[in-house]
């Protein structure tokens, strides 16, 4: 599966831009889709029909990664931007770009270190360029961080584990799913990072009896987190609640007892703040029992977040138990 | 002139009435139907005059909202002075000593502020306290003002619209320019023979949350949706000679909008967008922020989705008692929305 992780997330997709991260899920799914369409925002819905009598299962997990947006090409040639999502000024001096045509880009931040980190509109886009006219990039022209994804032992870390980890384990879920009751609709939304849009549009169409979002979380085990429940490499996290829902009671019990008759170690999550694309979904037309499946990942928002292996194997398997036997709870 | 007309109209969020007295009159040639929703948007009809193209759009809703930022007074003092709130995004330190007008009875008024023999040496604050101002109608007691006036009375800018120069950029100045001058834009479009049915929507309660358009959207669930709005622009120099980022400057053509805080729009529609006013020769820019939201937020996440886009003309010192556009930046919108609506006959890339 790191193959598939590689592909996933290594490629281009900023919030609105997700069209690169869809063509690769699609050629993957087409094999054992029973359809596959691409909704008027972007969604890229994967059907797999069960054999009769089960329910309808919503499965979302979100293509869009953070990036920025060039709003102003200086005189000296430097693109100026915009957060895409939730971009931590932090991050950002030396950080390397990429545009969807190949551009690359430094990032540099004069008033980082002074007096304080300085603010977004301190930073520019170095392209080389040295006049407007000269400039690779345009107004309007999106971008994303550029990082390979590289193994830390047991550990990989990349740029866009939020939420490329959750695509690669919805598609992983989807190819190996046996013939099971439900029919389950594998949404991969566009637009979470600016407010779980996508996943929002997607459900009103699909109009799911239950569903469940696949997406990373934060942690609580290194030198001075956040006191948080939640560590790398002690299984997938079933959602309780995050800064957006609360899961449903019931999806959290199947969740659960999906884990157990599977024997994947699992993690009970409370989430201070952020959200999934469970939030949207949730309140959809007269409202969707909603769950969570998350991730325990390192260093989210920044240009390397960090998943232990062995949690995304096990996310998977109990995806696939989930999914391939009548639901009840 | 209808802009002047809805320029000088009185119509805070909640409280749209009378600009929709004004628009009904001024679009009823031009549309075969209309309805008043339970919000009050303003739902206009005007069904496809010519034969639609194969794969073309069928329903294109094109918005523009009818309510402006303004105050509401929330209690009568003893004295007979009012006590109000903000109705929408409005920077404390515009609203000293400006002139306004309450109620349906347009009663006037002020928002009187210490003059400045009364600072201290403390000097100048930097922000002021609006929190001791009040809406003084000259009353002398309670029951007095209360006679004029009662609590939740909207109030308005006092502001006339004016032509400030009939050359150059023909600047006019006026108030509520966000939103009048995109309601204007669609009056004139709707006077365009599309292939398609156009619904120009023009909605309540944008300043306060997207309201109206998000219910207007949900009925009609068009195929495109279209928010024409007055936005931000600051191309008055800070600094001199400072190289930032103007959001949009005046006289350089309608603002396209590639996305803002409540949207990211649709790339082909943005392209067909910019390419219609490369090819019809109009001057445009792109609206180079991501900070406000437009009721295209709202349009583009109705029922399953729709494909939106955001034309703005630009209005310096917005969210103001007194804003100012260019007559140019105005006819070029007019233009430019009615050529890319004729473009959108063959529907859109998808
Ligand atoms: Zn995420
Ligand atoms: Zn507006």
């Amino acid at each position: 599966m790191k193959a598939l992780i590689k592909e996933l997330v290594e490629a281009f997709g900023p919030s609105g831009y997700e069209e690169q991260v869809a063509e690769l899920i699609r050629a993957k799914a087409q094999a054992v889709a029973d359809d596959i369409r691409t909704d008027n925002l972007g969604n890229l819905i994967v059907l797999k029909k069960g054999t009769g009598g089960g329910k309808r299962v919503m499965i979302s997990a979100h293509m869009d990664e953070i990036g920025l947006i060039v709003s102003y090409i200086d005189k000296k040639g430097f693109a100026r931007f915009n957060p895409v999502g939730g971009l931590p000024i932090s991050t950002m001096t030396g950080a390397r770009v990429r545009f969807a045509n190949g551009t690359v880009g430094v990032i540099y931040n004069e008033k980082d270190g002074w007096a304080g980190p300085g603010s977004l509109a301190d930073c520019y886009i170095d392209t080389g360029a040295t006049c407007p006219e000269d400039s690779p990039v345009q107004i309007g022209d999106v971008a994303c961080i550029n990082r390979p994804m590289e193994e830390l032992g047991p550990r990989l870390t990349s740029k866009a584990m939020d939420d490329r980890i959750g695509c690669a384990v919805a598609l992983q879920a989807l190819l190996e799913l046996p013939a099971s009751p439900n029919d389950v609709y594998f949404v991969f939304s566009v637009q979470e990072e600016v407010g779980c849009r996508g996943a929002m549009v997607a459900a009103f169409g699909i109009e799911p009896d239950v569903a469940v979002a696949v997406d990373v979380t934060s942690w609580g085990d290194t030198p001075q987190a956040k006191p948080m429940a939640i560590e790398l490499g002690k299984g997938p996290a079933i959602k309780v609640k995050d800064g957006g829902m609360l899961a449903h009671s019931g999806v959290k019990r199947w969740m659960v007892a999906s884990a157990e008759a599977a024997g994947v170690p699992y993690q009970l999550e409370v989430l201070i703040g952020g959200t999934t694309d469970a939030y949207t979904i949730q309140t959809a037309r007269a409202g969707v029992p909603t769950g969570c499946l998350s991730v325990p990942t390192r260093y989210v928002h920044s240009p390397s977040e960090v998943v232990d292996y062995n949690d995304v194997l096990n996310a998977t398997r109990l995806m696939v138990q989930m999914l391939a036997n009548p639901i009840s709870w | 002139m209808l802009l002047k007309t809805l320029s000088e109209a009185r119509g805070v969020s909640g409280n749209e009435a009378a600009i929709r007295e004004i628009l009904l009159p001024a679009v009823e040639p031009f549309i075969d139907e209309h309805r008043v929703d339970a919000l009050g948007n303003l739902i206009c009809l005007r069904k496809a005059r010519r034969e639609r193209v194969a794969g073309g759009s069928e329903r294109v809703l094109v918005a523009a909202h009818m309510d402006e930022i303004g105050l509401i007074i929330t209690d009568i003092n003893s004295d007979g002075s009012l006590r109000y709130a903000k109705v929408g995004g409005i920077d404390d330190r515009t609203l000293l000593s400006k002139q306004v007008l309450v109620g349906e009875k347009a009663v006037p008024g002020v928002i009187g502020f210490r003059p400045i023999h009364l600072i201290g040496r403390g000097g100048l604050e930097k922000k002021a306290d609006i929190s001791q101002t009040v809406v003084d109608i000259g009353a002398s007691s309670k029951e007095s003002a209360a006679r004029l006036v009662q609590v939740g009375d909207y109030v308005t800018f006092r502001t006339g619209f004016e032509v400030l120069a009939e050359d150059g950029l023909r600047c006019a100045k006026g108030k509520a320019f966000d939103d009048r001058v995109g309601c204007a834009v669609l009056v004139e479009a709707l006077q365009g023979d599309y292939a398609f049915d156009l619904y120009a929507v023009f909605t309540t309660q944008e300043e306060v949350g997207l309201r109206g358009a998000r219910v207007a959207g949900y009925r009609i669930n068009p195929d495109i949706a279209i928010a024409l709005e007055g936005t931000v622009c600051d191309d008055l120099p800070k600094e001199k000679d400072a190289d930032v980022t103007p959001v949009t400057q005046l006289g350089h053509g309608p603002a396209v909008s590639y996305r803002d805080s409540s949207v990211i729009c649709d790339k082909n529609l943005v392209r067909l967008i910019t390419e219609t006013a490369a090819a019809e020769g109009i001057p445009w820019q792109y609206r180079r922020s991501a900070v406000g939201g437009t009721d295209a937020g709202a349009l583009h996440l109705v029922r399953e989705g729709v494909r939106a886009a955001v034309i703005s003309v630009p209005c310096r010192y917005i969210h103001a008692p007194v804003s100012m556009v260019s007559l140019n930046d105005f006819d070029n919108a007019v233009r430019l929305v009615k050529a890319v609506l004729t473009h959108l006959e063959g529907g859109l890339e998808a």
